[in-house]
């Protein structure tokens, strides 16, 4: 394709391009060709649609785009002109589809999306729940266009906004009406494009650069990349117009090297342009110039940040730098030069805003954060994805309307936004507007974009360990506070996690959480801390549980709880016993059971067993009630490690018993199971109990005959003889 | 790898023109180390220091950079580069486990190599296809929603020649 030569000339090709692409009673697949949908074999179908289809002699267009959203189902596809949305398409499929949806238009049942296996099918992707609530401003064409063909993206009206800006606006005027929409920066922070594009437009000096911050490191987030992968034109047509506003003559895109298919689309798609004279020197014969170029990270978290960002495009290590000077200032920037760095989805929003308007920005969305924010949609919802919703929606609305609430009718527990820098919100939150502000209010953070829901098999101490430990690698070790801090409160989450913590720990977590976010340099140890201090915040009692009661709850902690085989389950497979690296599971004539003395609660038993009876319990100990008990001292004897012991009561003559020393107890559960009358019974109330057994230890104690035979009494007296004089040694030999 | 046939003018860009030839050099550093390793698999001190004579940056520079970044590797690696993603869409759908199952199958631990170097194993954080978590890599092939019975499966087409 030849070179455009004036702004006429591209206005002229895009009215020939709508005409001839896309037609609507054209006959057409939609293939999903995104990571996920690739990874699931979409190559495999767009080439056996091609072959099918030349062989029968009909006239199909097979269209292959980036990301349509729901990964999750893929691959995914649009049949057209029907206006059909088939899921989990499978190669073998394809003969089907032609002969009953091209031949007959009429659906193939098995591949439409349902709610359940109950409901109807949904034909059209509109009616889709996870479509309705969406408004696709920055994903337009994804799911649309073939990304690597630029005719495309122009006929859908590609390139309109930056002929406007040419041949209408001043550079002044651009910026006026990128600040009048106030877009914020979507890559975290949320500051306004418009005020960062100003001071780099006051700074002077003939050099200026135009970054693309495409590094999208955070853990569970993928938005950039599906509009690097899925419309890359988009994000060089925002870049473009930055350029013309700030007069900038060189551009990078900076991209993750684990992205591959996004810089193979990104190359073509900048060929392309250049190809056109979209791109390069005297842009559309208008005098302006501007040259675009790749740079690709090579793994470092840390990079995401505006400053190293810099320093790894210089080809240095990526550390970051104190602010000022900015990067919009003179001597701030790539090489010293001014630069304007802002977030991918944040270029793509200018198109938009420049062909409709500010004015029409600003009506999506809510005051203070207009337009629409793109989501990765993940953990454990029904439908995940990559969703698109105007901000001020709710949580609710996110996770239940669009992600189809919880998988396996599980309670949801959880959400986390803003990846390592944000936070985790708890179910009060979920009618929370989502926008800037309400997050950062509740001690979260928007971030670029990711939502990981999760329900009650997650343990948030681990979540927040799992964050930290995250960030803690990531650290590019210049702050002390930064580097030693988070490792300081990783050592602290293991220590509970692994079954010792201790009191205070909690508010030591605290403690270094604050210190580690006041002193340190960049927003990588400012916001670590976050994901811990907002579970502390929010799910205070499962720390608790852990420190206090030795009890993870989602039996997702190694090294916590009660291990018992539920013998009423079991069906001896022997497959608990195979797993127990330490001969910890025992096996009687018709049963198996766990020896406490040699569990290491590796969570190895419980994984093996195939229908769930092994159970990690939480810790129990015995409450002995008084009234209800018989004397018989059962319990006593049952006591595997000789914990309870008789002791005489006020009432001379009555007996109870009583456990001398709760840390003794294993939580064996065997007194309450041999006690005839209810006087003992186990409670999880571990810290009342044992406050109890310490506190109000009836006076005398009784040791039998038969036990001093059988040598208990050494267990005991040592316990003993540390005791407060208070207890009165009764034997019955005296 | 060869390094005489880097072209660095080339590999700079537009760019180049307006830049300190040291910056110009000195900036495609990385774009370099990534050529050569992945080439060679892994950056060879002998590849490391013709590119420092030809780039004009010091030996140790480029060590120094070479090192920050955990993309680059000094040792030779597998055959099959496997990375586990850890992510957390993938961690919070039990991704952790994939990852020591492949552990005790290759009797590796995340990042090292077996001995006949066919297998290296590696974490990840997010490879974009949370969609389909768990996810692991195969030389940047992505297997998706590794349920138990997936990994029986992954860890035979690992084996494969
Ligand atoms: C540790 C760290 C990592 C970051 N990673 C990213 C990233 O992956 N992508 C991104 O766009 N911004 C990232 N940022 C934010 C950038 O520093 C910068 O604020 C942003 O790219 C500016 O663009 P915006 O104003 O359009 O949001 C990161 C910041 C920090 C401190
Ligand atoms: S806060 Fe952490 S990551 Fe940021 S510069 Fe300091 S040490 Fe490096
Ligand atoms: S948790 Fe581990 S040590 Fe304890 S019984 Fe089960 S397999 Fe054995
Ligand atoms: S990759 Fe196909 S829907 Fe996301
Ligand atoms: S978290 Fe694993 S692919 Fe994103």
């Amino acid at each position: 394709m030849g070179r455009i030569n004036s702004l006429e000339e591209l206005k002229n090709l895009r009215i020939r391009l709508k005409e001839n692409i896309f037609k609507t009673d054209r006959k057409r697949v939609r293939v999903c060709c995104g990571t996920a949908c690739s990874a699931q074999g979409s190559k495999k179908i767009v080439q056996t649609f091609e072959e099918e289809s030349a062989q029968k002699g009909m006239d199909i267009e097979v269209l292959m785009t980036g990301c349509q959203g729901l990964c999750q189902k893929g691959p995914v596809m649009k049949v057209e002109p029907y206006g059909y949305f088939y899921q989990k398409v499978t190669y073998e499929k394809v003969r089907e589809i032609i002969s009953k949806t091209f031949s007959r238009e009429a659906p193939v049942r098995s591949l439409l999306y349902r709610e359940s296996v109950l409901d109807d099918p949904i034909k059209k992707m509109d009616d889709l729940p996870f479509y309705k609530k969406q408004v696709r401003i920055v994903l337009r064409n994804n799911g649309f266009i073939d990304p690597c063909n630029v005719n495309h993206y122009i006929a859908v009206g590609g390139y309109a906004a930056m002929e406007k800006v040419l041949s209408t606006m001043t550079p002044d005027q651009v910026l006026e009406e990128v600040k009048r929409s106030n877009l914020r920066g979507r890559g975290g922070a949320g500051f306004p494009a418009g005020r960062k594009w100003e001071h780099c437009k006051k700074s002077t000096g003939k050099i200026k650069f135009v970054i693309a911050n495409g590094d999208e490191g955070d853990p569970g987030a993928f938005m950039d990349r599906s509009i690097m992968e899925g419309d890359p034109h988009s994000l060089i047509e925002g870049m473009l117009i930055c350029a013309y506003t700030l007069n900038a003559e060189y551009g990078f895109i900076y991209v993750r090297h684990e992205y591959p298919l996004a810089v193979k689309n990104l190359r073509i798609a900048i060929k392309q342009a250049e190809e056109l004279g979209l791109l390069g020197e005297d842009i559309l014969r208008t005098g302006m110039n501007f040259y675009l170029d790749i740079r690709e990270g090579a793994g470092a978290f840390v990079c995401g940040e505006s400053t190293a960002l810099v320093a790894s495009i210089e080809g240095n290590r990526g550390f970051p730098r104190p602010r000022p000077p900015r990067l919009s200032e003179v001597g701030g920037g790539l090489w010293g030069y001014p630069s304007n760095l802002n977030n991918i989805e944040t270029y793509a929003c200018l198109p938009p805003i420049i062909e409709n308007g500010a004015e029409w920005f600003r009506s999506i969305g809510t005051e203070n954060s207009p337009g629409t924010k793109v989501f990765a949609l993940t953990g454990k919802v029904v439908n995940t994805g990559l969703i698109e919703v105007p901000m001020g929606i709710t949580l609710k609305e996110i996770i239940y309307d669009i992600g189809g609430g919880i998988r396996n009718n599980r309670k949801f527990k959880a959400v986390q936004t803003g990846g390592p820098s944000g936070g985790c919100l708890s179910e009060e939150h979920l009618d929370l507007p989502v926008d800037y502000d309400s997050l950062i209010n509740v001690g979260s953070m928007m971030g670029s974009g990711g939502l990981v829901v999760m329900d009650e098999d997650n343990c948030m101490v681990d979540i927040a360990k799992f964050f930290l430990s995250f960030t803690q690698r990531e650290s590019c070790g210049k702050c002390p506070p930064c580097r030693i801090g988070t490792y300081q409160m990783l050592e602290i989450l293991e220590k509970i996690t692994s079954g010792n913590g201790e009191e205070g720990d909690i508010e030591q977590l605290e403690k270094i959480g604050n210190l580690v976010k006041s002193g340190s340099l960049c927003g990588l140890g400012q916001t670590a801390p976050n994901p811990v201090l907002s579970t502390i915040k929010y799910f205070r009692d499962e720390y608790e549980e852990h420190i206090k009661d030795k009890y993870c709850k989602a039996k997702v902690c190694k090294g916590l709880g009660v291990y018992r085989i539920d013998g009423s389950e079991c069906f001896s497979c022997s497959l608990c016993k195979k797993a127990c690296a330490f001969d910890a599971v025992n096996e009687t004539k018709d049963a198996f059971y766990i020896d406490r003395d040699y569990c290491t609660k590796c969570k190895a038993c419980y994984l093996a067993c195939p229908i769930g009876a092994v159970k990690i319990g939480s810790r129990v100990i015995p409450w002995v009630i008084p009234e209800q008990c018989e004397g018989c001292s059962d319990c006593v004897h049952a006591c595997p490690v000789h914990g309870l012991k008789m002791y005489e009561t006020e009432n001379e003559g009555i007996f109870i018993p009583w456990l001398s020393d709760p840390d003794l107890c294993v939580s064996c559960g065997k007194c309450s199971a041999v006690c005839s009358s209810s006087g003992v019974v186990l409670t999880t109330h571990v810290q009342e109990a044992k406050q109890r057994f310490l506190t109000k230890r009836p006076k005398g104690l009784v040791i039998e005959d038969e036990k001093k035979k059988s040598g208990y009494i050494e267990s005991g007296s040592k316990n003993n003889a540390t005791e407060s004089d208070s207890v009165v040694l009764i034997d019955s030999d005296k | 790898m060869n390094i005489d046939q880097i072209n660095v003018e080339e590999q700079i860009g537009p760019v180049g023109k307006v830049l300190k030839e040291s910056y110009g050099n000195r900036s495609v550093l990385i774009h370099c180390l990534q050529m050569i390793q992945a080439e060679e698999g892994y950056l060879i001190g002998d590849s490391l220091s013709k590119l420092s004579k030809k780039l004009g940056v010091p030996l140790s520079e480029i060590y120094s950079v070479a090192s920050f970044y955990k993309q680059f590797n000094f040792k030779p690696r597998g055959k099959k580069v496997v990375r586990v993603c850890l992510g957390t869409a993938c961690y919070v759908r039990g991704s952790e486990k994939v990852l020591s199952i492949l552990e005790e199958e290759f009797g590796i631990k995340d990042g090292e190599t077996t001995e006949d170097l066919h297998v290296t194993l590696e974490t990840v954080g997010c490879v974009g296809c949370c969609g389909l978590a768990p996810v692991a890599t195969i030389n940047d092939v992505v297997v998706g929603e590794l349920v138990l019975k997936k990994v029986g499966k992954l860890i035979k087409s690992i084996k494969e020649e």
